[in-house]
């Protein structure tokens, strides 16, 4: 029998980016909050230690800070038919363990979404017509607008000290920024990071062909900076050990440099590490959270009750976690009904790699960062004309190159041999030369009616439940708009100066074995009606209106940029709704 | 709803115990936890005999990595880089028993698209490889096992496990191949404290300078070269005095 603990006035399950920030805003309103994490305890000074963490092998391919499939994993299969298998080895995402969560080791790309993803299904219907969408595309809008969550993205981005070039304050286009981003109520908090050398000349072939570069929005600090809790960070060493690394100098966003320093001093505040949430328990009428149960390192199993439960797991995790624990009608793709697990989505990059004449060209590679870059925007969302082209959806794209480190990034030619002298003298030939990106095109990836988690029936995790089973594919939709912007992107690299280009467009069947980002989005998606969503637009669960569920689960399908300025800006948006409205008289905050 | 059993929890605590030194659930309030080097150095492949290859195995995978990476006049090749050294420390480690990985049953074949369904380690997969290599050789080459062959039938045996054309008893070529190249590969170019890539060999032959961590003076530079030596977490740092 699980020991029952005293009950707290708030759980949150999961102590990365959402749950930090919950944390922070509901400590600050008097609440006592209880944060369990599956991870260890992780901060800049004890474990990203500078004479340590440039270490290519431990860090990035031995995946030290992640999760690992032996503590949790999920079976894949392409299709409705076949049998899923378990993911052995990480490969088409990686996972978050630990305190920070994916805030930990991420780029810290800093995008916002376009106005027009927040009413997808509204305006491609009302420019394209209904027909022009693929008939099994579940695509939805929101239930949120872009003007709505702009306070929200401020603030998470002012919280993260984001440097980049505005391209539209209160709707004026500014020079040097993104023209086609929604309007921002003020600039960026920081100047922009600057560029290394394959950056800038990738912006000067995409000005000569007549698009509108820009730096890529960073969570890499180009500045000191001093955020609104009174957290100072550092500058960017443009050291090249970024994604997959935690960072040594306090120079990139995360839940470490931005909140845990001051959130950790707050008397109303307890981490539990260590400690795995097995379960959301609900009272007997099922409609009413009564706290969640965990278990710790020692196998003890612990009961931690609570008004208010806070799910801020990863996204797979989520949605295991609301099917384990009965909330929620879980989605059938064949009745196509229930709507747990519905709408799973991930992200189509591809990217085109360039090999430069190495006596002309040094780029030196290995100076760097993870949210550095050039981009252009000509080709997200709705920005160019879909109507001749025959699929909908698109991404950003631009030199964002985060490294030269030599294991992930020696690119050679196509026909090299893979060993010998060949081999050899093509590295040196081509290291300090090449132009390679990995999402150098980084493109939307739309819903499915067939695209969706639920349960495995065969496999188990280390707690014996069912692991979570995805069911996902590649549309023509998503390969024929990979096809399109890969060329694009290829042309912008042969005017850098090229003396060959290789275009790799997305090819299907979607593969477990090929790394494409770790944007999994949707399984419990927001929305306005309860038989297509799971979650009201505050994130607050339809059934259990004492849960809310944080993240890109809530992303209805996903755009063409990165997730994570989105997710901030939501929690914010739902802590809002939680302290201004809900706490007064807790309750669904919308009536369905 | 889902019932967890004790043993299950208790197989679970196992698990999470082998995934790193010392965890333990914690309780933090009031503060961060504060332990120097909570993070930790790596541990030093060291030298000395093999961790994990028998003799024989040790000198089949020398002669391998030197033809994937063949010494030149300006840079050494693999066996003189320490890839199987490297290879040997990975074996004898986590990763040789796939300590991390998903490796509960049932195991089944799938799809190319559905990754590594193996139950074998790499440990054993490199076990049962080149025992199945050497009986080849043996057979082919009069008695000789493949560390002793001239380096053309050693280049000649590679391409077959290449491309297929070489069967091994038990094993399969071409996997034992692929796997052989990303060990090697990894070796070469990871930092020397894990045995490989001696004197940043690799690093030295490329033009990467490591473990450097700040390039704010140099990032706007444009298409210099970079002029310092690369330096390393283990064994180079030059400049520094090693410790005695």
């Amino acid at each position: 029998m699980p020991n029952r603990l005293p009950s707290r006035d708030v759980a949150i399950i999961g102590l990365g980016w959402t749950g930090s920030i919950l944390a922070e805003q509901l400590t600050a309103e008097g609440l006592d909050v209880v944060a369990i994490e599956r991870g260890p305890w992780r901060d800049t000074p004890t474990d990203f230690n500078v004479n340590t963490m440039p270490d290519e092998l431990r860090y990035r391919i031995q995946h030290e800070l992640f999760l690992r499939p032996a503590q949790q994993s999920l079976t894949f299969r392409n299709t409705l038919g076949q049998e899923a298998l378990p993911v052995r080895t990480w490969g088409a995402f990686m996972l978050p363990n630990g305190v920070g969560g994916g805030g930990t080791h991420w780029n810290a790309e800093m995008w916002r979404f376009l106005p027009s993803d927040f009413v997808l299904r509204t305006h491609l219907t009302q420019r394209y017509g209904a027909a022009f969408l693929p008939a099994d595309m579940t695509i939805q809008d929101w239930g949120i607008t872009y003007d709505e969550l702009e306070p929200f993205y401020d603030r998470f981005e002012y919280l993260c000290g984001t440097s980049g070039t505005a391209g539209n304050v209160a709707g004026r286009i500014l020079p040097g920024g993104n023209p086609f981003e929604g309007a921002r109520s003020r600039p960026y908090p920081l100047p922009a990071m600057k560029q290394g050398y394959g950056h800038a000349l990738f912006a000067d072939a995409a000005r000569n062909l007549g698009y509108h570069p820009f730096p890529q929005p960073s969570g890499n600090l180009s500045a000191p900076y001093t955020n609104p809790l009174g957290v100072q960070m550092g500058p960017c060493s443009y050291c090249g050990f970024c994604e997959w690394f935690g960072c040594a100098n306090y120079s990139k966003a995360s839940p470490q440099t931005t909140i845990l320093p001051t959130l950790a001093l707050r008397k109303n505040f307890e981490a539990r590490t260590l400690c795995e949430v097995t379960r959301i328990n609900l009272d007997r009428t099922g409609r009413r959270a009564t706290g969640v149960t965990y278990v710790d390192t020692s196998g003890q199993e612990w009961e931690q009750p609570a008004d208010l439960v806070l799910l801020c797991g990863f996204q797979l995790f989520n949605v295991q976690l609301l099917l384990l624990s009965g909330i929620g009608t879980p989605y059938d793709p064949v009745a196509n009904t229930g709507v747990i697990g519905r709408n799973f989505t991930h992200q189509t990059t591809s990217a085109a790699i360039g090999f430069f004449d190495k006596a002309k060209y040094n780029f030196n590679p290995f100076m760097s960062a993870g949210a550095i870059g050039m981009c252009i925007d000509e080709f997200n969302g709705d920005n160019f004309d879909h109507g001749p082209l025959g699929f909908v959806g698109g991404g950003y794209m631009g030199q964002v190159q985060t490294n030269g480190r030599p294991i992930e990034t020696t690119p050679v030619p196509p026909g090299t041999p893979l060993w010998g002298h060949g081999w050899k003298q093509a590295i040196r030939d081509n290291y300090l030369s090449t132009i390679f990106s990995g999402a150098g095109v980084h493109g939307s990836f739309y819903s499915y009616r067939d695209i969706y988690i639920d349960l495995d029936p065969t496999w188990k995790d280390r707690f014996g439940r069912p692991l979570p089973r995805i069911t996902i594919d590649l549309k023509p939709n998503e390969l024929r708009m990979s096809a399109y912007l890969t060329d694009k992107y290829a042309e912008i690299i042969r005017a850098m100066g090229a003396r060959q280009v290789v275009s790799q467009p997305r090819k299907g069947p979607y593969s477990m074995s090929a790394y494409q980002t770790s944007h999994l989005c949707g399984g419990a998606i927001m929305g306005t009606d309860p038989r297509t969503s799971a979650l009201n637009k505050y994130l607050q669960s339809w059934d259990v209106p004492n849960l809310f569920v944080m993240g890109a689960t809530a992303f209805p399908q996903n755009a063409g940029y990165n997730p994570t300025t989105t997710i901030g800006a939501l929690t914010y948006w739902a802590a809002h709704a939680i302290r201004s409205t809900y706490l007064k008289d807790p309750g669904p905050l919308v009536r369905a | 709803m889902q019932q967890v059993t004790r043993r299950a929890l208790l197989a679970g605590a196992a698990t999470l115990l082998a995934s790193g030194p010392g965890v333990r659930a914690a309780i933090i309030r009031g503060g961060r936890p504060w332990q120097p080097y909570a993070g930790g150095p790596p541990e030093p492949a060291g030298s000395g005999p093999w961790h994990w290859f028998t003799p024989e195995e040790g000198a089949a995978v020398e002669a391998l990595v030197d033809r994937l990476i063949p010494p030149e006049p300006d840079t050494p090749g693999g066996r003189d880089a320490g890839c199987a050294v490297f290879i040997d420390r990975q074996l004898a480690g986590p990763y040789g028993s796939a300590a991390a990985l998903y490796m509960r049953p049932p195991f089944r074949d799938g799809t190319k698209a559905q990754g590594n369904q193996s139950p074998l380690t790499p440990a054993a997969r490199y076990r049962a490889a080149l025992a199945a290599l050497d009986a080849h050789c043996r057979a082919a080459f009069a008695g000789q096992p493949f560390a002793r062959l001239p380096e053309a039938a050693q280049d000649r045996i590679i391409h077959g496990l290449e491309d297929s054309s070489l069967q091994l008893d038990g094993a399969s070529g071409r996997g034992f191949f692929e796997l052989l190249i990303k060990d090697t590969q990894h070796g070469f170019f990871a930092d020397p404290v894990y045995g490989g890539n001696r004197d940043m060999c690799a690093w030295k032959m490329i033009g990467f300078p490591g473990a450097r961590y700040d390039y704010r003076d140099w990032i706007d530079r444009h298409n210099q070269p970079f002029p310092l030596p690369p330096v390393a977490i283990g064994g180079g740092r030059p400049g520094w005095t090693p410790h005695a």
